[in-house]
Order: structure tokens, then C-alpha cells, then sequence
């Protein structure tokens, strides 16, 4: 058997080499359903890897608490317009729940921030020192400010990158230097490492951070001590994220005394929600790409099958002396079977060849990140052979089931 | 002699539209291994459906076939191939050979299916190209070929399992004198060796090669007559 389906491999492969342009428009639709698969699933993976990626730069597990814009006489104000939050918030959710292993807060605004003769503007946190860890905020040089910072409100600020380009001339030291905002002046303690980026789009590293307490008491002010724009909480694992979602839940709307029926007056998210947000796109397109994919496949497939039918007929005489000289049914069904998955297979390789080819140049001409899995392509492998057995069988069958003495006759 | 066909009672009765075709009607016959048979008679007699028969393509409606002892009325399918390949060598008028292939490929297509070794195909199909002097065409296409040179071929195929039984229908109808006569001495010269020639012909100078005549009309034998001598074969 093993010389059998060897030999007849080698014969499926003359035939195709005698009629290759009959064989390569064939193959064309396989070669387009493969080729769109390899480089739809590539583009797909590359595009989610960058917004996990980006995600990731937010800090793992973590949980933001947000105020929810509130309707106070029939007008709703803007997300984040009504201040409910509160650092005791922060502080009780820690203490009651026990999955929640740290809380953060903090307050922003953009404020212009000077340095000599150069300023700019850019958002400034205050932030407590626990808010830097859950967002996995880090130094690169000098150190991240202390409890005893916050307890003092030192005058003391972090800089992001893009902060430190903006204001400092090349090789000016910006460690020790002291900026301005609001005539508050601050001494440089660190900078941060570069973060890139958000989902958003947004340049992560244009920031000031500067101890929450610093910023309510002598920065930028405050309606009552103690409000915050936003809590973050972190869990050790991610599995603890929905539960730790639903006792926030709790806790909070106990605090605030919300009713029953009463609608939160705050909001939650999780890395999670933010990530599905960003894949609903993408998989709008992967949805469209797939059905463009499948549809060549099928015409691929069917057009597989309408030339196996065109070269049963032709050759019913050939089937018909090899039936004569003993060819067994199963026989010849396995000899168009393996001309069909030749095409679908050698359609298929060279399809997997040019969605590697697409993806790599769509990589270097429109700047997407792709990614070729082993996976794709012995997924795309398998359907190249799957659509050949499948269209295949219908020819090979119908030659296998000629009656060997109306075969030898035929003209 | 023992014997290599017997037929008893055998009927072939086909179905065209509505009318019922009787193409042989009670035939028996009884062929012993080593002759060299002729079955003659005109178009319509049943010598095209008895040759089926005999060459495990078809099978009877009624009646038994018994080849080398076994039943071929009761083979399935599959097992009517492996009786094609094991006791049968065929070679038809119009050669038939698998276009664009080499001869010696054409020549190895029955060692092919019996799952034989590459390397062992190859040699017993040249050695069987050689018996009928074809011995440096083994990569002739059959388009490379002249007609006898073809049939040749064909013959080559059919020897190349060592059959119990040859069957050739009008293996000279394609053919000039010259070439019909190089065929009837290859497959009169096979005989000689020992294996057993049916062949079905309606050219009575061809019919003369072998021992024993048969003509058929009606789906029944009309004369079956064997001759005392042979005729001599030039170039055999």
C-alpha cells in the first residue's frame, strides 16, 4: 500500500506538471483562501499582542474606581464632574476586603509646569506611593518618593520622560533641578521609566506625579480634604479579579448609603473590560476577513472538484485498463482523491507562502505588528487538506464506481 | 490437460429500456490450460459479453464460471479485480495503453496494484518488454510508438503477472498485415510456453493461428472445431 499511494503521489504530480496553467487556475482560489487566512490570523494576533502589550504598561490586576457622572436636576454632568470618592474609600476598602491586597488614589490636573526659561503644559498626578506600585509605575533614576513624603507633603515630583525632554536641555541634570507649577516650586526626585503609548494613543510618560498630599494642600487645591479623582486596587491573582469587583461593589455602595434601587455612584473597571473594548474592533475585521477567506475556499474547493469531474471523464479509458488489469475500487478512489488533496496541498503551501509574504510586508510597509504562529499555519495546512478530501471525494468516488467494461469502451 | 475454464448454463441477460437483450442464452464451454482458443461470430452474437465474462469484467445473470476452480458468479467486486490481476492478462484492439506514460510504466500498471516492490516491477516489466522485443523502448511514450510496437505493449501488460489466461479481443482490428502478423507470432509463440490464449476475432485468417475455432450466434455456440495441425507461423 505504502508503494501504492508513493507512486501514486508521483503520478498526481506529472499530471499537474502537464497541465500546469489548468492546475494553477485551479489551485487559485485555495491559493487566495489560504493566503487570506495566514494573513488575516497574523494581523489579528499581531494587533492583540500590541494591546495586551499596552494594557500590560497599566500595572496587572488592576481594578479603577471611578466617579460616575451624576444627573443633579435633570442635567447629567460630564464622567468624573461630581466628586464621591474619598481617600477613606480607598483606605476601607483595603481593610475589608481581604482579596484586595493594595489601594491607591489620586487627583489630577494639567497644569503648566516651568523649569527656568521652559515650560509646558502636562497632566500632574497626585498620587499615593501605593498608587506607583499598582501601576507599575518605576523609577529609572533616583528613587520614588516615601510614606514620610506624604505624611510631610514634601515638595518633591517625579517626571515622566517625555516630561524631562520637554523641559530640560540634552545632558542638563534634571535630578535635584527644581520646576514650578503654580509658583509651588518642587525638587526633582526621580524620573520614571518610559511607559509608551496608552491604547488610547496617548503619550503615557508626559506626566508629573507629586505626593497626593502635596498636590490637595499646596498644588492643586481642593473642594474638601481627602476627595480623590480616582481609587485602584490590586489583587495578587488574576482569578480574585471578579470577586474583588463585587466586594468593591459592596463596600462602596455601603458607604455612600446608596439605596436599593439607587444607580452606583461610581464606576469600575478592570484591565479586562478596557481589553475587550480594543479586541471588539479587531474582530469585526477578523469576522470580515474570515468570511472572504471561507468564500475562497469554497469557490477553491469547488473548482478543485469541477476539474477532477472534467478529468474523470477524460480519462474514464485509463480508469477503465486499470480496472481491467486489477485496480480495486478503493484503488482508484484513492489515486483522484490524492490528485485532489495534491492540488488543495500544493494551493495550500504556496497560499501559506504569500500570506507569510503579505503579512511580513504589511509589517514593513504599514507599520502593523504581525505574528506568525505555527499554529496558523498548520491550521491553514489543515484546511487546505480538509477542502481537498472534502471536494475530492465526490469525483473520486464517481470514478471509482464506473462500471470497468462501459469504461473501456468509452470514446 | 487440466481444465482452466468450464461454463455451464450460462445467461446474460441485459435490461435496454424496456426491452429485455438475452446476450447469451444457456451457453456451455469447457477450455482446457494450454489451448489456443478463437471465438469467432458476428456483431450482436455475444462473443463481446462472453469475453467479458471470461475476463472477470462482468458476470453472469445466471449460470456458473468457474476459472482455476474458483466462482467467479459469486466474486464481489474487489475479488473479481484480484482474479483480473492474478489469472488475467488482457490486450484489446485499441491497445489501450495510459497516454503519456513510459512503456515500461504501462508495462508495470498490473505488478502496480498487486503492491509489488518498485524495484521488482521494473525488472519483471522489462524482461516482459524484452520477450516481445521491445528491449530499449522501455521510455517510449506510446505516441513514440508505431501500432504493433504498441500492441507489443499491451502484451508486455498482460504477460508481466504470468497469467493462467490471455484474452485478446481483436488484438489485430487496428492493425496492418505486417504488424497483425507479428502479434499472432508473439501470442502463438506464448502459447507454445504454456499459457492459454482466447482470442476473440471475426478475421477467419487470424482465427486459422489458433487450435480450436468457436463461432457464436445467438448467445450459444454454433460450431466449435478444433484442428488437427497448426498452420506454421512465420517469424515465430
Amino acid at each position: 500500500m505504502r508503494v501504492f499511494v508513493w507512486l501514486t503521489i508521483v503520478t498526481a504530480l506529472r499530471v499537474l506538471a502537464r497541465n500546469r496553467l489548468r492546475a494553477g487556475l485551479t489551485m487559485l482560489g485555495i491559493v487566495i483562501g489560504v493566503g487570506a487566512v495566514i494573513a488575516m490570523v497574523s494581523i489579528g494576533e499581531g494587533a492583540k499582542q500590541a494591546v495586551q502589550k499596552q494594557i500590560a504598561t497599566m500595572g496587572t490586576n488592576v481594578i479603577m474606581i471611578w466617579p460616575t457622572a451624576t444627573s443633579v436636576g435633570g442635567v447629567r454632568g460630564a464622567q468624573g464632574g461630581a466628586i464621591t470618592l474619598t481617600v477613606m474609600d480607598a483606605m476601607d476598602l483595603k481593610k475589608k476586603i481581604p482579596v484586595l491586597t493594595d489601594t491607591g488614589w489620586m487627583k489630577r490636573d494639567v497644569l503648566q509646569i516651568v523649569n527656568g526659561h521652559r515650560n509646558g503644559n502636562s497632566p500632574v498626578y497626585g498620587v499615593s506611593p501605593s498608587y506607583l506600585s499598582i501601576r507599575d509605575w518605576t523609577v529609572s533614576r533616583g528613587g520614588p518618593f516615601t510614606q514620610a513624603d506624604m505624611e510631610s507633603a514634601a515638595l518633591v515630583a517625579l517626571l515622566g520622560q517625555s516630561v524631562v525632554d520637554e523641559l530640560f536641555d540634552q545632558g542638563e541634570e534634571p535630578l535635584g533641578a527644581i520646576i514650578r507649577i503654580r509658583n509651588v516650586p518642587l525638587r526633582v526626585i526621580g524620573v520614571l521609566s518610559s511607559k509608551g503609548q496608552n491604547t488610547y494613543g496617548q503619550d503615557q510618560d508626559d506626566v508629573v506625579f507629586i505626593p497626593f498630599t502635596t498636590a490637595e494642600r499646596k498644588v492643586l487645591g481642593t473642594l474638601f480634604l481627602g476627595s480623590v479623582g480616582g481609587i485602584y486596587g490590586t489583587t495578587d491573582r488574576a482569578e480574585d479579579m471578579p470577586e474583588a469587583v463585587e466586594l468593591i461593589r459592596e463596600v462602596m455602595r455601603a458607604r455612600h448609603r446608596l439605596q436599593g434601587d439607587q444607580p452606583d455612584d461610581f464606576t469600575i473597571r478592570t484591565q479586562v473590560d478596557l481589553a475587550q473594548v480594543q479586541e471588539g474592533t479587531g474582530q469585526t475585521l477578523t469576522v470580515m476577513l474570515m468570511a472572504i477567506a471561507s468564500v475562497s475556499l469554497l469557490v477553491g474547493g469547488i473548482g478543485i472538484m469541477n476539474i477532477l469531474l472534467v478529468s474523470v471523464t477524460e480519462r474514464t479509458r485509463e480508469i477503465g485498463v486499470r480496472m481491467a488489469v486489477g485496480a480495486k475500487r478503493t484503488h482508484i478512489l484513492i489515486q483522484f482523491l490524492i490528485e485532489a488533496l495534491t492540488l488543495s496541498v500544493v494551493g495550500g503551501c504556496i497560499g501559506i507562502l504569500f500570506g507569510v509574504l503579505s503579512a511580513r510586508l504589511t509589517t514593513v510597509i504599514a507599520g502593523w505588528p504581525t505574528i506568525i504562529s505555527g499554529d496558523t499555519v498548520a491550521a491553514a495546512f489543515g484546511f487546505s487538506v480538509a477542502v481537498g478530501l472534502f471536494f475530492g471525494l465526490y469525483p473520486a468516488n464517481k470514478a471509482a464506481r464506473l462500471n470497468p467494461i462501459e469504461a473501456l469502451r468509452y470514446e | 490437460m487440466s481444465t482452466l475454464i468450464r461454463c455451464e448454463d450460462l445467461w446474460k441477460i441485459y435490461r435496454v429500456g424496456d426491452v429485455e437483450v438475452q446476450a447469451l442464452r444457456g451457453l456451455n464451454l469447457t477450455i482446457q490450460r494450454g489451448e489456443f482458443v478463437a471465438i469467432m461470430g458476428s456483431s450482436g452474437s455475444g462473443k463481446s459479453t462472453l469475453m467479458s465474462i471470461l475476463g472477470c469484467l462482468d458476470q453472469p445473470t445466471k449460470g456458473q464460471y468457474r476459472l482455476n476452480g474458483i466462482d467467479v458468479g459469486q466474486a464481489r467486486s474487489d475479488q473479481l479485480a484480484e482474479i483480473r490481476n492474478q489469472q488475467i492478462g488482457f490486450v484489446f484492439q485499441s491497445f489501450n495503453l495510459i497516454p503519456r506514460t513510459s512503456a515500461l510504466e504501462n508495462a508495470q500498471l498490473p505488478l502496480f496494484y498487486r503492491g509489488v516492490p518498485l524495484k521488482e516491477q521494473r525488472a519483471l516489466a522489462s524482461a516482459a518488454l524484452a520477450r516481445v522485443g521491445l528491449q530499449g523502448r522501455e521510455h517510449h511514450a506510446p505516441t513514440q510508438l508505431s501500432g504493433g510496437q504498441q500492441q507489443r505493449v499491451a502484451i508486455a501488460r498482460a504477460l508481466v503477472t504470468v497469467p493462467s489466461l490471455l484474452l485478446a479481443d481483436e488484438p489485430t482490428g487496428n492493425l496492418d498485415t505486417q504488424s497483425s502478423q507479428d502479434i499472432m507470432g508473439i501470442l502463438d509463440g506464448l502459447n507454445r510456453e504454456g499459457i492459454t490464449v482466447i482470442l476473440v476475432t471475426h478475421e477467419l485468417d487470424i482465427a486459422a493461428y489458433a487450435s480450436r475455432q468457436i463461432t457464436i450466434k445467438d448467445g450459444q455456440i454454433l460450431s466449435d472445431h478444433t484442428s488437427e495441425g497448426r498452420l506454421p507461423v512465420e517469424g515465430a
